[in-house]
């Protein structure tokens, strides 16, 4: 079992407070969706885990020991970000041989298949890549590099549909398997949402949510009909948010609905709806 | 707005086993898919699949072969049939009344079109 601390970390660019006093763990055996608006603070977290930033205040460390310039923990956290540090001339197939210079466990053998199943050519340049494939060799080493933490940015930036869908199976069976921690950052909530088991909502530099997925999705419910109705039945209850349609209202709370009257249907609270709601405004 | 969905994931796996029980395709004393491949078939995190197995589990559904995985339990179709007849009153029946009160339908109207239904098939 392996646990990333972050205590009270703050981080400012200039005049601009990026991160206020954050406190998070992450553990093998998980996978944490870690959601917020542009600008929320979701890269610099991530930067600041990876060490490729300093932070002002606090401190992240891996089982137990600090990540800033710390080559033994920082080896056990493999982050994909936007840009490729590969050469744009080196072939897909060179730069899988480097991967495993720099990362110890790295699968060879399974990166290969994983080129063959996403038809990815080993013999290309990663600078004549597309953007889809571009991804898709990012997230192939990604997928191999046998790291304990897994850091994903934005992964399926580009992938059509069905790459998308098989990225995500064999995201799953990765994590069936090797039981490492992988860190969804994610703009595509609903796609992401059946994955994670644990959901990270960041807004504003700071943490607004922290939750076991199924618990808290569970906990919540949508309530829709009449809006008079709606409105009865949701005065004292913990309400999140609304939406309306004409005189047609689905309301969406943070506790179990019991008591129905007639004419109000009863669902179930979606992770998109709670991320709408918690992040507006 | 969006369209509330009915059911929690876990919840639909396990009708989902349910109902291939129920049709045959997992018969009984054999075994069903793994936490894994149901996880990366639905593209779901394996603890909610699990979730989903261990209620069947619960409901004596099906068992678990230690080494081996899960199977279908003998009497598991028997038991899936009283459980879904026990709820077929709150399931279909009250959804189907309100309805028909709905759209100003009567007892009588509504027990013809069920008489209907049973003669159709």
């Amino acid at each position: 079992m392996s646990r990333i601390e972050i205590s009270h970390l703050t981080k400012t660019f200039g005049k601009t407070k990026a991160l206020t006093d954050v406190s998070l763990e992450f553990e093998s055996g998980h996978i944490y969706g870690l959601l917020g608006r542009n600008g929320a603070g979701k890269t610099t977290l991530l930067n600041l885990i990876t060490g490729r930033l300093f932070p002002d205040s606090g401190e992240i460390t891996v089982d137990g020991e600090p990540v800033l310039e710390n080559d033994r923990a920082l080896s056990k956290i493999y982050c994909m970000t936007e840009g490729s540090k590969y050469p744009d001339r080196m072939r897909v197939v060179d730069a899988l041989s480097w991967s495993a210079e720099f990362y110890p466990n790295f699968g060879g053998k399974y990166a290969r298949s994983l080129c063959k199943k996403f038809d990815l050519n080993e013999f290309q340049k990663i600078g004549g890549l597309s953007t889809g494939y571009t991804s898709i060799f990012k997230l192939i080493i990604a997928l191999a590099c046998g790291s304990e933490f897994v850091l994903l940015d934005e992964p399926v930036l580009g992938l059509d549909a069905n790459h998308r869908e098989l990225f995500y199976r064999e995201l799953i069976e990765n994590f069936s398997s090797s039981q490492r921690c992988f860190i969804l950052s994610t703009h595509l909530i609903e796609e992401a949402a059946t994955l994670i088991d644990r959901i990270i909502i960041v807004k504003n530099g700071t943490i607004l949510l922290n939750e076991d997925a199924q618990d808290i999705l569970e906990s919540g419910c949508t309530v829709s009909g009449p809006a008079d109705l709606v409105d009865r039945y949701v005065q004292g209850k913990k309400l999140i948010g609304s939406d309306k349609l004409g005189g047609l209202k689905s309301a969406y709370l943070m506790e179990p609905c019991t008591h129905v009257p007639d004419g109000l249907t009863v669902g179930t609270l979606d992770l998109q709806k709670l991320f709408i709601q918690l992040t507006n405004a | 707005m969006g369209f509330a969905e009915e059911k929690p994931i876990y919840l639909q796996i396990s009708e989902k086993i349910e109902d291939a029980i129920l049709s045959g395709a997992f018969e009984e004393n054999t075994q069903i898919p793994s936490t894994t491949e149901i996880s990366v078939n639905y593209k779901i995190n394996p603890a909610t699949a699990l979730k989903g197995i261990s209620l069947l589990v619960e409901e004596g559904i099906v068992y678990k072969k230690r080494g081996l995985g899960m199977f279908v339990a003998p009497g598991a179709k028997e038991r899936i049939e009283k459980k879904r007849r026990n709820n077929f009153y709150d399931s279909y029946v009250r959804t189907l009344v309100s309805e028909a009160k709905k759209l100003g339908l009567n007892k009588k109207d509504l027990l013809e079109q069920i008489e209907r239904g049973f003669d159709d098939e």
